[in-house]
């Protein structure tokens, strides 16, 4: 079964441990500047929302990567960044309607979520389990649950 | 250096000069960085007689060793300065996002000297620092500043900055961060407004560095998992914040209620954080690395009151709420979004006004003082309005502005501020729980509830349970707490880690992200030594044994109701012993071999 990394940005409170975690696991320091992960925050109403690359099914970044560093993985479905292909010309920046592809001024690389390789430390640092990394299927389920368990309450009434 | 940047910012703001030095290892190793090398470098640079608001006095930011990294919570930084309440050193500190903003432009210190000439902010862009005019932005408030800043510097900066309050120089203003989050105590603002700076905007895209990262992911797991397992670390404050305390203060009879006139109080419920979460509570959140989550995103939908923000805390919905002797807490968060939005201190305003409602109560003001306004006990809108005035300099709120030391001294009756060393007491009554009593008395920024929680062993039973009418071991429960307080406070912790971790995971996280091997017992040492050097530059500053004191109220006037019925704070017994054991003098004044003993002989 193939899995996803699921957010839950009710859930997030915007302590940016994922950021910490992400950096710390791929460039072995910590700088949020340097992460595959980011959490936005809206200020005003202390609202966060985590985001990252989706590993689109049809993934424009591939389509435009000319020198075959963005490929995807046929096994496991995954979006793969070969930095060794990658001839830093950020057309994968610019092809992301996610702005998930990131472009780092200091490594002079890009930066894109590979799933840590299959134990994303995102998810095990996020304390709120607004990241999960999850088997697909179940992703949803524990959101269709309490969707239906709202009607279930107006129902039962 | 690992885990510090190993770099230190120096801005003149007399001159304009804007300087970069190295952090010294040797310093950093001794006094970790935040209230420890903030205060080091502040009793090294600054006269302890100089005016707070004089441009002699020095503002200092500080991040610690642990800031930026995802150690538990501990993205903190502190402002160390003269205090314009107390005339104390202050060192309040500050969570949100703010501090390891400035850890990731490269500093690990930023020190304002002298006054600017005329309003400005100062921009920092990794190693671009500049200093920009902030005429247009003078008279404006938290938020309306944040925005403006953002607009002309880029949308994610970081800023701290003060509101109309800390530019009146009203003695309690205090810095806000990040909109919501408060350098709280003491008067820091006063003093930004006194040096014309109105924010530090900060983005910061470099790292934070790990001697051992394996280690420090072992040490780091291991802390979080004890915090997160805790009642109150783990559960009680993310559900219901630090307004959880509420109830539980009240029903020990240890909520000080109408200027500590009683200590429980009918209407507590009301304003508890059980209240809190089923009513105005729209999310908690965390500040940077934080894993507990207690900040409070609210909205008050209630026309009278209406507002949006983060808040209250604990120590404000007593402040505005029982001390006022209200138990309206729609008018309690306005007052606390009022006192956010314009950068004030909540417990020095809100028991200011409590204080002044005492001198009402008994005539000794009236309505003609106070431009018409009823200040009577329990009286959600004058309280709500006479915050209001204070944020904004008019009327009744420029004597509010003294804090309640000066109000009541005014007009003859210190007795009833319920300060020590002019700083307002928070909500925990001394008479009810002797250690905290103890702590109030001898914190060195003025009486805080922040330097020695000894709430947590005397009324939670964490880390174990401690009878909290005895006085019995208490002087020594008191320092334990005061030092391992000021040594995480350095490290750029959050207190409330202490919710299930203490000096042994510090000393492992410590160790492991700088490289420089520290032990349980060293760790505790550095917060002795920060504490003790505090303590000398407020003796040189001219602070005595009888700043050592709480109000002769706590002392002499028994609680009237409910379990604590009866007890009056057992201070002038408890003292001496603190004094001998902390290894000071009959005066209060460290020996000679105390200070052998840290490394902080002349």
């Amino acid at each position: 079964m193939a899995k996803m990394l699921m957010i839950n940005a009710d859930k997030c409170t915007g302590c940016h441990n994922c950021e910490l975690a992400c950096s710390m696991a791929h460039e072995g320091v910590f700088r949020p500047d340097a992460t595959r992960v980011h959490v936005y925050t809206w200020e005003r109403e202390g609202f966060s929302v985590p985001m990252m690359c989706q590993h689109c099914r049809d993934a424009p970044c591939i389509t435009v990567c000319t020198p075959h560093a963005l490929t995807r993985d046929p096994d496991s479905g995954w979006v793969d960044l070969d930095e060794a292909k990658c001839i830093g010309c950020k057309m994968c920046v610019q092809a992301c309607p996610f702005g998930n592809a990131i472009w780092d001024e200091l490594t002079h690389k890009v930066l894109k979520c590979d799933y840590c390789g299959g134990d994303p430390a995102c998810a095990k640092f996020c304390p709120n389990h607004a990241i999960e990394w999850v088997d697909d299927l179940v992703a949803t389920r524990t959101r269709k649950r309490a969707f239906s368990q709202k009607f279930k309450d107006a129902f039962s009434e | 250096m690992y885990g510090w940047i190993g770099k230190v910012l120096r801005v003149n703001l007399s001159t304009g000069k804007i300087s970069t030095e190295a952090l010294d290892p040797g310093l950093a190793k001794d006094y970790l960085g935040a209230r420890g090398l903030g205060t080091k470098i502040m009793t090294d640079e600054v006269d302890p007689k100089v005016d707070p608001l004089s441009p002699e006095n020095k503002l200092i930011f500080a991040p610690g060793p642990l800031t930026g990294s995802y150690a538990p919570s501990a993205g903190r930084y502190t402002v160390v300065t003269k205090g314009a309440l107390t005339g104390a050193i202050a060192s309040a500190n500050s969570g949100g996002v703010w501090g390891p903003e400035l850890k990731f432009a490269g500093y690990d210190i930023l020190i304002f000297e002298g006054a600017a000439p005329k309003p400005v902010y100062l921009w920092i862009k990794d190693q671009t620092v500049e200093l920009r005019d902030a005429s247009h932005l003078w008279g404006k408030n938290v938020p309306e500043t944040s925005d403006a800043i953002r607009a002309e510097t880029d949308d994610d900066a970081k800023i701290a900055c003060i509101g109309q309050a800390g530019e009146n120089k009203v003695l309690f203003a205090c810095i806000m961060n990040d909109l919501h989050r408060a350098a709280g105590r003491s008067g820091t603002g006063a003093v930004m407004g006194s040096k014309n700076l109105k924010a530090v905007a900060v983005v910061g895209t470099g790292a934070v560095t790990c001697a051992d990262p394996k280690s420090f992911e072992l040490a780091v797991m291991k802390a979080r998992d004890k915090i997160q397992k805790h009642p109150v670390g783990g559960t009680g404050l993310r559900l219901y914040g630090t307004d959880v305390l509420t109830n539980i203060l009240n029903q020990i009879g240890a909520y000080p209620t109408k200027n500590f006139q009683d200590g429980q109080f009918a209407g507590a419920d009301k304003l508890g954080g059980e209240t809190l979460a089923a009513t105005l509570l729209q999310r908690p959140k965390g500040c940077f690395s934080c894993i507990i989550s207690c900040g409070r995103v609210t909205k008050v939908t209630n026309k009278q009151y209406a507002g949006e923000g983060e808040g209250p805390e604990y120590e404000t919905s007593w402040g505005f709420g029982g001390d006022c002797f209200i138990d309206n807490l729609d008018a309690v968060t306005k007052a606390n979004y009022l006192c956010n939005e314009h950068g004030l201190d909540t417990i020095t305003m809100a028991a200011t006004v409590a204080c002044a409602m005492e001198l009402y109560e008994k005539g000794l003001i009236t309505r003609e003082d106070t431009g018409g306004i009823a200040l009577e006990w329990g009286n959600a809108e004058a309280m709500v309005e006479v915050t209001r005035l204070t944020c904004v300099g008019e009327g009744f709120g420029k004597k509010l502005a003294l804090g309640s030391y000066r109000l009541a001294d005014s007009y003859g009756h210190p007795e009833l501020s319920m300060t020590v060393k002019k700083q307002e007491i928070p909500a925990y009554d001394a008479r009810g729980i002797q250690g905290i009593g103890l702590n109030y008395a001898t914190a060195n920024c003025g009486a805080a509830h922040v330097r020695g929680y000894t709430i947590s062993p005397e009324v939670l039973g964490t880390p174990m349970k401690v009878d909290k009418d005895t006085i019995d071991g208490k002087p020594a429960l008191v320092i334990l707490f005061q030092n391992l307080t000021a040594a995480l406070d350095a490290t750029g912790a959050c207190l409330f880690t202490t919710f299930g971790i203490g000096a042994d995971e510090f000393a492992e996280m410590l160790s492991a992200i700088t490289g420089v091997a520290y032990t349980a017992e060293g760790f505790l040492r550095c917060g002795d030594r920060i504490f003790n050097l505090e303590r000398q530059w407020n003796l040189a500053a001219g602070l005595t044994t009888k700043d050592d004191s709480l109000p002769p109220r706590l002392l002499h006037e028994p609680i009237k109701t409910g379990p604590s019925k009866g007890m009056v704070s057992r201070l002038p017994e408890m003292l001496p012993v603190y004094y001998e054991l902390r290894g000071w003098d009959e005066n209060g004044v460290p020996t000679s071999v105390k200070l052998g003993e840290l490394g902080l002989a002349a």
